[in-house]
C-alpha cells in the first residue's frame, strides 16, 4: 500500500484512480460520522477518514506527514478518543433530535454557504495555474527536507510548540485530578459498617464460593449446612449471565459411600 | 487529475466537520468533528505545499498536528471532568450561562 | 428713631401660637385664656407705642427696628426690619384691639368645640402674620406676612374641615388668594428690576425717575394682589364661601382686618399710584365695580353671614375706590377701613350671637322678632347698622360721606360716574342692611319651636358692646379737626392734593347721601313687612342672578375652570401619548431588540459555535466579494 501510494504521485492516472476511489469514501465516512447514533461508530469512521488522508498525504509527496498521521492520529489520538468513550459509556446512544429551535436549519444553510463559497474561491484561486510539485524540494528526501525546515527556519515555533505540548500534558493532569473528599475506606470501616447494617447475618462477610472437598470455583455456589446452595456466595453477574453451575451435583452422598 | 480536487475534498470535509460541531450534542463526537476540520485543513496545507513546490505547507501541517494533539489531551480531560461532575457528556447540559 | 419693642408685637403671638400647638391636649384647659392674654398684651404694647409716638413731633414719629440681615446678595440687601409709623399704628391698634375683643368673644363662642385650643393658636398666628404684614418695612417683609395671613385664613375657614364643603371653601379662598399673590410677587420683581430695592423707602426714592409704564405695571400688579386679598373684582368669589369659618373668624379676618390688607397695600404704595394715573384709574374702576357688585349680591342673600360678607366686599370697594382717587383719598380710605373694622366686626359678632342663640341657623327667613329675646345683640347690631348705612353722627356717616364727596370731586365725567356709583351703593347698602335688620330682629317670629333663642353670655356681648361704642364714636373722633387725616399726613403726603374742582358743596353731598339712605331704608321696610319662610321662587331674573352671586362662580367655572381642566386633560394626554409615548416607544424598540438578541444568548455552546460559523461565513463572503 505504501509503495503503491508512493508510486501514484508520479503519474496522473493512478493518482486519479486512487483519489476517485478514496475521496468519495472519505466524504461518505464523514457524513456517516455526522449521522451515526453511537459515538463509537463515529470514532471508527473518523479513523478511516484519517487513514484515507494519510494515504493522500503520501500520494502528495508528504511521506513523513502520512506516517505521522497514522501514528499520531489514527494511533494515539483516536485511541485516546476510544478510551474516553469507553470511560464515559460506550453504550450511550446520542439522540439526534434537535432541541434548539432553528439550529439545524441554520447550520445546514451556513454549511451550504460555506461549502459553496470555499469551492467557488478554490475554483477562482487556482485558475490558470499548474502545480510545481515537490520533486525538487524532496530531492534529499522528504524527512530530511522537513527536518531542515524545522530546525532552521521554524526552530522558534518548534520550541514554542514543545512548550505547548508540555503545558497541555500538565493541564490535562490538573483537570483530570480529582480531590478526595472523604477519607479512604479501610477494612476497619467496612467491618463497622457491616455490624451497623440492617442484619447481622452478613457480619462475618459473604460466604465464599465453591463446595468443600469436591469442587471449589467462583461459579459454583457454596452449600449451606442443610445442603441448599447459598445465593450470596457467588457474583450476581455470573448468576445473571447464566454461568452459574449447580452445586448440588457435587454434594457428598455419604450413604452410597458407606454401602460401597 | 486536477490537483485542486484535493482542495475541494478538503473544503467538503471541513464543512461536514463544521456541521458536526454545530449539530451533534455528544461532546466526544463534537471533538471528533473538530479533529476532522483540522485534518481537512491539513490536507489543504499539504496540497498547497505541493502546488507551491516547497515544504512550508507540510511544516505548518506538522505544527497543526502537534497543536491538535495538545488540544485533544486538554479537551478530553475537560470532557472527563464534565462527565464526572454531571454524569453526562452532552454539551447542551452545560448550559448554565443561558438567560 | 429706633425702638426695640416692635418685635414683641409679632413674637408674642407667634410664640403663643407655636406653644399652643406644640403643647397639644395638655393646654386644652387654659389655652384660650393664654392666647387671649397674649393678644391683650400685644394690644398693650401697641397702645404704649402709640402713646410714645403721640408724644413726639410729627416728623419724628416713625420708628424702626432692625432684626437681622435676611438676604444679602451682592448689592442687594434685604433686612428683616420693622417699621412702625402713623399708618402702621392705626392697623396695629385695630388688629390687636379688635383681635383681643374677638379672642374674648371666642372663649364663649367656641366653648363647646373640642378643638378650641387649636382655634386660638390659629387666631394668634393670624395676629402675628397680620402684624408682620403691616409692620414690614419692605415689600418682601410684607409678603411674608401676606402669605402668613393667607395661610391663617385658609386654616380658619377650613377649621371645621370635617365638612367637605367647608374644606372646599378654604381651598377656594386659598386658590383665589394665590392668584393675587402672583400679582404681589410680580410687583416685587418689577420693583427690584426697576429700583434695585424692595424697601418702601428704596422704591419711594426711585419712583421719581421711573418710567410711567413701569409704575403702571407695578400699580396694576399691586392692584391684582389687593384684589385677591381684599376680595375685589375679579377675584371676589371666595369671600362668600369663606363664611364657612367660625363667625369670630369672619368678624376678625373676613371683615375687620385681613381683607383690608389690600387697602393697606395701596395706601402704603401711595408713591407708586401717585406717579401713574392709569394705575389709579384701574383702582377706581375695580373699587367702583366691586362696591356695586357686593351691594347687589347683598340684596338677595338669605344667609345672614353671606349678606354681611357681600356687604364687606362692597365696603372694601368703597375703600379701594377712595384710595384710587389719589392723595386726597388715602386717609379717607383708611378712615373708612377703621370705622368699618369696628361696625362690621360688631355686626358679625352680633350675627354670631344670633346664630349662637338659634342653634347655628343662618337663614334669615327663619329668624324674625329676635330683637325681643336678644336685646343686647339687637342694640349693638342696631348701632352697627346705623353706622354702616351712614346715619349721622355714627361712624359710617363720616367716612362714607367723605368718600362720596371726593368721588364727586374727582372731576368731569369720571367724577359724576364715580359719585353716582357711590351714591347708588349707599342707597343699596341702606336697602340690604335694612332688609337684614328687618328680617332678623323685627317682624313676627318664624323659627320653629325647637329653637330657643336666648341672649348670649357676657363674654360674648361685652366685645359687641365695645365695638358698638366704637361704631358710634370713631367717626366723630377721627373727623373732629381732621385728626386722622393730619395724623396720617406725614406718611400719605396730603400736600400733594390736587386742587380738584368742587362739583357740589359738602352739605349738598351729605343731603343727597342721606336722601339715598332714606330711600333705601323706606323701600326695604315696605318690601319686607312680611317675610315668607321659604324664599319665593317666582322672582325676577335679576334676583335669581343676585342669589347666585351675580354668576361669579358660573363665570369662573365656564371661563377659567372648565378650559383649565380641558387644557390640563389635554396636557396630560399629550404627556402620556406624545412624550411618554415617545419614551415608551424607544424603550419598546430597545427592549424588543434585546428580547430578540437575547435569544442568541441561550447558553448552548452549540449555538455559539453556529454563530462563529456564520461569522466565518461572513468573513469568507467578504473575501469572496473583495477578490471578485
Amino acid at each position: 500500500m505504501l509503495n503503491f501510494a508512493l508510486e501514484v504521485g508520479k503519474t496522473h492516472t493512478p493518482e486519479a484512480v486512487l483519489f476517485w476511489f478514496l475521496a468519495p469514501l472519505a466524504v461518505l465516512s464523514a457524513l456517516g460520522m455526522l449521522m451515526a447514533k453511537k459515538a463509537v461508530h463515529s470514532a471508527l469512521l473518523l479513523a478511516w477518514i484519517m487513514i484515507s488522508l494519510a494515504i493522500f498525504y503520501i500520494a502528495e509527496d508528504a511521506l513523513f506527514l502520512g506516517i505521522v498521521q497514522v501514528v499520531v492520529y489514527t494511533g494515539a489520538v483516536m485511541m485516546l478518543f476510544l478510551f474516553i468513550l469507553m470511560l464515559v459509556g460506550v453504550d450511550t446512544a446520542d439522540s439526534l433530535v434537535e432541541n434548539i429551535k432553528g439550529q439545524r436549519a441554520a447550520s445546514i444553510a451556513a454549511a451550504i454557504g460555506l461549502a459553496g463559497l470555499l469551492t467557488s474561491l478554490i475554483g477562482r484561486a487556482n485558475m490558470g495555474r499548474s502545480a510545481v510539485g515537490l520533486t525538487g524540494a524532496n530531492a534529499n528526501g522528504n524527512v530530511q527536507g522537513l527536518a531542515e525546515q524545522l530546525f532552521t527556519k521554524y526552530v522558534w515555533a518548534f520550541e514554542v510548540i514543545s512548550a505547548l505540548l508540555i503545558t497541555a500534558a500538565l493541564g490535562a493532569m490538573v483537570l483530570a485530578h480529582s480531590q478526595r473528599i472523604r477519607s479512604r475506606t479501610i477494612q476497619r470501616d467496612q467491618s463497622i459498617a457491616r455490624f451497623r447494617g440492617s442484619s447481622l447475618a452478613e457480619a462475618a462477610g459473604l460466604p465464599g464460593s465453591g463446595v468443600y472437598a469436591r469442587h471449589n470455583a467462583v461459579d459454583v455456589p457454596a452449600l449451606l449446612p442443610d445442603g441448599t446452595p447459598a445465593p450470596t456466595s457467588i457474583s450476581a453477574v455470573l448468576e445473571a449471565r447464566g454461568d452459574m453451575i449447580e452445586s448440588g451435583t457435587f454434594a457428598l452422598q455419604p450413604k452410597e459411600e458407606e454401602e460401597n | 487529475m486536477d490537483i485542486s480536487n484535493y482542495l475541494y475534498l478538503s473544503a467538503i470535509l471541513f464543512t461536514i466537520g463544521a456541521i458536526g460541531v454545530v449539530v451533534r450534542r455528544n461532546a466526544i463526537v463534537v471533538f471528533m468533528c473538530v479533529e476532522l476540520m483540522l485534518n481537512a485543513a491539513n490536507l489543504a496545507f499539504v496540497t498547497f505545499s505541493r502546488i507551491n513546490g516547497n515544504l512550508d505547507g507540510q511544516v505548518a501541517s506538522f505544527f497543526t498536528m502537534v497543536v491538535a494533539a495538545c488540544e485533544v489531551v486538554v479537551g478530553l480531560a475537560i470532557i472527563v471532568t464534565m462527565y464526572r461532575s454531571r454524569r453526562s457528556a452532552s454539551v447542551d447540559d452545560a448550559s448554565l450561562l443561558k438567560r | 428713631m429706633t425702638s426695640s419693642h416692635l418685635v414683641y408685637l409679632i413674637a408674642l403671638p407667634l410664640f403663643s401660637s407655636a406653644f399652643l400647638i406644640l403643647m397639644g391636649r395638655k393646654a386644652d384647659k387654659w389655652g384660650h385664656i393664654f392666647a387671649t392674654l397674649i393678644s391683650a398684651a400685644v394690644f398693650g404694647v401697641g397702645v404704649s407705642e402709640f402713646m410714645a409716638m403721640h408724644s413726639r413731633a410729627g416728623d419724628m414719629r416713625a420708628v424702626t427696628q432692625h432684626l437681622f440681615s435676611w438676604i444679602s446678595v451682592g448689592t442687594f440687601q434685604v433686612d428683616a426690619s420693622l417699621l412702625l409709623d402713623q399708618l402702621s399704628i392705626c392697623f396695629v391698634l385695630l388688629i390687636s384691639g379688635v383681635g383681643t375683643l374677638i379672642h374674648i368673644y371666642s372663649i364663649a363662642y367656641m366653648s363647646h368645640d373640642k378643638d378650641r385650643r387649636r382655634f386660638f393658636a390659629y387666631l394668634n398666628f393670624f395676629i402675628a402674620a397680620m402684624l408682620l404684614l403691616v409692620l414690614g418695612d419692605s415689600y418682601l417683609n410684607l409678603y411674608v406676612g401676606w402669605e402668613g395671613v393667607g395661610l391663617a385664613s385658609y386654616l380658619l375657614i377650613g377649621f371645621w374641615n370635617q365638612k367637605p364643603t367647608y374644606a372646599t371653601a378654604a381651598k377656594k379662598a386659598f386658590v383665589a388668594n394665590r392668584v393675587g399673590d402672583v400679582g404681589l410677587s410680580l410687583a416685587i420683581m418689577i420693583a427690584f428690576a426697576q429700583f434695585g430695592s424692595v424697601t418702601f423707602d428704596g422704591v419711594k426714592a426711585g419712583v421719581h425717575g421711573a418710567s410711567p409704564a413701569a409704575l403702571t405695571a407695578l400699580g396694576a400688579m399691586l392692584l391684582l394682589a389687593a384684589a385677591g386679598k381684599s376680595a375685589q373684582f375679579p377675584l371676589q368669589s371666595w369671600l362668600g364661601d369663606a363664611m364657612a369659618g367660625p363667625t369670630p373668624v369672619s368678624a376678625l379676618i373676613h371683615a375687620a382686618t385681613m381683607v383690608t390688607a389690600g387697602v393697606y397695600l395701596i395706601t402704603r404704595s401711595n408713591f407708586i399710584f401717585d406717579g401713574s394715573s392709569t394705575a389709579r384709574l384701574l383702582v377706581v374702576i375695580v373699587g367702583g365695580i366691586t362696591l356695586l357688585f357686593g351691594a347687589l349680591i347683598g340684596t338677595a342673600k338669605d344667609d345672614i353671614k353671606k349678606a354681611l360678607a357681600a356687604s364687606t366686599m362692597s365696603q372694601i370697594g368703597y375703600m379701594i375706590l377712595a384710595s384710587g382717587l389719589g392723595p386726597v383719598g388715602y386717609a379717607i380710605a383708611i378712615m373708612h377701613l377703621l370705622t368699618h373694622g369696628f361696625f362690621k366686626a360688631g355686626m358679625f359678632l352680633g350675627a354670631g350671637s344670633v346664630m349662637h342663640g338659634m342653634d347655628d341657623e343662618v337663614n334669615m327667613r327663619r329668624y324674625g322678632a329676635i330683637g325681643k329675646v336678644m336685646p343686647i345683640t339687637f342694640a349693638t347690631f342696631g348701632l352697627g347698622y346705623l353706622a354702616i348705612i351712614g346715619v349721622p353722627p355714627f361712624a359710617g356717616f363720616y367716612s362714607k360721606d367723605k368718600i362720596i364727596e371726593i368721588a364727586f370731586n374727582a372731576g368731569g365725567t369720571k367724577g359724576i360716574i364715580l359719585g353716582g356709583a357711590t351714591l347708588l351703593g349707599a342707597a343699596i347698602t341702606a336697602f340690604y342692611m335694612t332688609r337684614l335688620m328687618v328680617m332678623t330682629f323685627a317682624g313676627s317670629k318664624r323659627w320653629d319651636d325647637k329653637a330657643h333663642p336666648h341672649e348670649s353670655p357676657v363674654l360674648m356681648w361685652l366685645p359687641m358692646v365695645v365695638l358698638a361704642i366704637g361704631s358710634v364714636a370713631t367717626g366723630f373722633l377721627f373727623n373732629s379737626g381732621n385728626s386722622l387725616v393730619n395724623w396720617l399726613a406725614p406718611v400719605l403726603n396730603p400736600n400733594n392734593v390736587e386742587s380738584g374742582s368742587e362739583l357740589m358743596k359738602p352739605i349738598v353731598v351729605s343731603s343727597l347721601a342721606l336722601l339715598a339712605v332714606i330711600l333705601g331704608v323706606a323701600l326695604a321696610v315696605t318690601k319686607y313687612r312680611t317675610v315668607p319662610v321659604e324664599a319665593p321662587e317666582d322672582v325676577s331674573i335679576f334676583t335669581k342672578v343676585a342669589r347666585r352671586d351675580l354668576l361669579q362662580d358660573a363665570f369662573n367655572e365656564t371661563v377659567l375652570m372648565r378650559p383649565g381642566q380641558i387644557l390640563t386633560a389635554g396636557l396630560v394626554k399629550t404627556d402620556y401619548f406624545a412624550i411618554d409615548g415617545l419614551v415608551r416607544l424607544i424603550g419598546a424598540v430597545v427592549s424588543g431588540t434585546s428580547t430578540f438578541l437575547r435569544r442568541i444568548q441561550n447558553g448552548y455552546v452549540r449555538s455559539y459555535a453556529l454563530i462563529m460559523v456564520i461569522g466565518a461565513l461572513a468573513l469568507i463572503a467578504t473575501i469572496w466579494v473583495v477578490t471578485l
